[in-house]
Formats: C-alpha cells, structure tokens, sequence
C-alpha cells in the first residue's frame, strides 16, 4: 500500500491505543454492567456503598423515648401520638451532641398545615378539626390555649 | 466431547472455585430477596406537608429553592368541571387556603378534592436509566434508581427522559438528583423519611418481594393503580384512590 495511505492510518491507530490506553486508568475497577444488565445496571459498584453511608438525620420518636420520658409519655396518649417529635422540633441527628438544643417552633404555621380547615369531601383532610386561621386569634400563639403535646383539651 | 469440556474444567484456575464468606453469601440472597415499592393512599393525605420537610432535610435539598425530590399536589374539581391543580414550593409548608392558581375556591363549588403524594416511582424499566451517555445513573439490584455524583456529567437527559417530573438538576452539586427512597436508610431496615413523617400513614415503604409484607399485601390484594401506565416504565409506586384528573 502506498505510503500516503498507510501514515494517516497509523495515527488513526495510534489515537485508538490511546484512548484505550487512557480509558484503563480513567474507568475505576468497580465500573460494569452488574446485576441489572447493561441497559439499566452499567455503573460504578461502589456508588450504591456511598449512598448508604449517607447520613441519617431524622431519628424517629424512639430515639427520643429515653432521654425525655415526660414530653414523650405525654404525647404517647394523646390524639398528636401520629406525630414524629422531629416533625415539629427539627431532625435530631446525633442530638444532644449535635445540634445540643434542638428547636421550638410555636409558630402558628405549623399548626395550620393541619388544622386550617379544607371542606374537601374525599381527603382526610376535611375530618381533621381545623379553624379559619384568619379568624380564629389570628394574632396569637396556637400555644398559649393548646398543648402541643397533648391537644385533647381538659 | 465430555473429555473436551473435562479438560477445559480442570484448565480453569482454582480462585473461579472460592468460597464465599458467610457475609458475601448473605449478601447475594438477600440481593434477589428485595424489591423496593411504594404505597400512596391519596385518602389518607390531607396535605400537611411534612414529609416534603422531612424529605429536604433529610437528603440536604437546598430549603427554600424550589426544587424537591418528592411532593403534595392539590386538585381541586369543580361542579363545574374546571380541574384546579397546584403545589406551592411543592407543598413543602403545606396547604393552609382555598385559593388554588389564584382563584378563590368556595365551599359549595368543589365536587372533588384532593391531595396526591408523588415522588420517584423507582420504575422496573426507568427510561431515565436508558439515556444515561456515561453510566452516571443506574437501578441497584433492588430496584432503586441511583445517581452517581462523581460520574454524572449534568447533561441533563435523564431530566427530560423521566414522564414523571421527578428528576431536578442539584443547585449545590450540579449533577441530576432524584430520590433515592432514602438509600441510606432503607439499607439499614429504617424506613424513608417521607414515611416516617407521615402521621397519617398515607405513605408506606413496601418489599416487593416479601409476600408477608402487610404494604405488599395490600397491593397484590387491593385495588391500586400507578400513574402513566400507557408509557410502559413499570412504575413501582402504587396509589390508592387515584383519579383520572391526575397527571
């Protein structure tokens, strides 16, 4: 073959070898076709791993049982039980290392994503008791008359 | 022929015959012995918008930008027959009005209304999968659809490829983000913020796999649909109360 021919092929090649050459270093080990196949499980292995070493903020209710036997026991008995505390007081990751003090919301926003009455006929949402909250003491703290905690009143 | 296949068995190198150790073994069963799903009953909801909050918190999706990995939407169906539809910031402080796209809904005009919880359907055939160009985005052998950080190169098709709406480009890392059905979580037996946060139990966690699972139970034994079904993705979150009304 003429030579004019062959030199533009061996850059061509050469350009190949190193890509294929740079891809060995590039791709990490763990990179393939696992076990979803090729159209759905082509990925870096590894990934899943650091998706649960994410860290969990939101602890649940148990985490709060020990340490606050009071606040918990009061609310276990009352119609706000369905509750998560973190909810309310913010997620407590390592609390009480970190944050030490956890928040208290007593703004009535919170209580109105509940209780601010919706009629609507097929959610739930119309059986929960609820107020006009630009009617209902519009000035104050929900708060100051309910207990958070234990709503039931008397 | 046999002596042929003989041979070649004992060619192959003793490390194709280890020993799995007991973790590995573990490991590999309870791989095909998990399917995450999701149940929504849309009667249960009543729009608080908690597991919103919990959500954002929960995964560090910026506060106050409006983008979310999961959501509450409201409709609202008049008597006559205008369909009402909107999620403020995705319901991330809850529905507190009647004004619904910025009319004034009275009492007496509403024929339906409701909420639908909606978040990553982790379908068995994610299209959002498919047109990944570099492997950034994949389904875990648990059906969870990841996002590689370090991989993905924020093209932004996998966006555009979801039916559902439920991918969003990451203000803070710049990549796609979706959810994850809190990964971390789940893989440590907890359940997934939005859950827990629920204090309805309009959202529930299942295993598809497991067929003592009570969630499981009531999707293989009620009537539950899933959204966009024409698409043929396969949707793993079934809904409870769905109507036509919703997109």
């Amino acid at each position: 073959m003429r030579s004019h021919v062959l030199r533009p092929l061996w850059v061509v090649m050469g350009v190949v070898a190193l890509i294929l050459v740079a891809r060995q270093f590039v791709v990490p080990e763990d990179f393939g076709i696992h076990e979803r196949g090729f159209m759905y499980g082509y990925h870096r292995k590894s990934n899943e791993e650091e998706w649960k070493a994410f860290k969990v903020k939101y602890r649940t209710k148990d985490y709060c049982r020990d340490c606050h036997p009071d606040k918990y026991g009061e609310n276990i008995t009352s119609k706000h039980r369905i509750i998560q505390c973190e909810n309310c007081h913010g997620p407590a990751v390592d609390h009480p290392d970190s944050p030490p003090k956890l928040s208290i919301d007593r703004s009535r926003s919170l209580c109105i994503r509940c209780h601010a009455y919706l009629p609507y006929p097929t959610s739930q949402r119309s059986e929960i008791k609820g107020i006009d909250p630009g009617e209902h003491n519009p000035d104050m703290e929900c708060s100051m008359c309910h207990n958070p905690h234990k709503p039931d009143m008397g | 022929m046999t002596t042929l296949r003989g041979a070649a068995a004992s060619a192959l190198p003793l490390a194709a015959f280890r020993f799995l150790t007991r973790s590995e073994a573990r490991a590999a069963v309870e791989g095909a012995k998990v399917r995450w799903g999701f149940l929504v009953d849309t009667y249960k909801c009543v729009g608080c918008g908690f597991c919103v909050k919990a959500c954002k918190l929960e995964n560090e999706v910026p506060y106050d930008a409006p983008v979310t990995r999961t959501w509450v939407e409201r409709y609202v169906i008049l008597k006559d027959g205008r369909m009402l539809a909107d999620t403020p910031l995705g319901a991330r402080d809850g529905f507190t009005g009647m004004e619904v796209q910025g009319v004034q809904v009275r009492k007496r005009e509403i024929a339906k209304a409701f909420f639908v919880p909606k978040l990553c359907n982790q379908c068995e055939n994610p299209p959002c999968v498919q047109v990944c160009p570099v492997g950034a985005t994949y389904q875990a052998p648990d059906g969870v659809v990841l996002i590689d950080r370090s991989w993905c190169i924020g093209c932004g098709y996998c966006i555009m490829a979801c039916p559902y709406g439920v991918r969003f480009f990451h203000p803070v890392y710049r990549v796609a983000e979706k959810c994850t059905f809190c990964y971390h979580r789940i893989s440590k037996g907890m359940k997934t913020a939005c859950v827990d946060a629920c204090p309805f139990g309009a959202r529930q966690l299942a295993n598809l796999k497991d067929p003592n699972d009570p969630v499981t139970r009531v999707i293989l034994t009620q009537r539950v649909a899933v959204l966009k079904d024409e698409y043929g993705t396969k949707p793993q979150a079934y809904y409870i109360g769905l109507d036509e009304n919703v997109r």
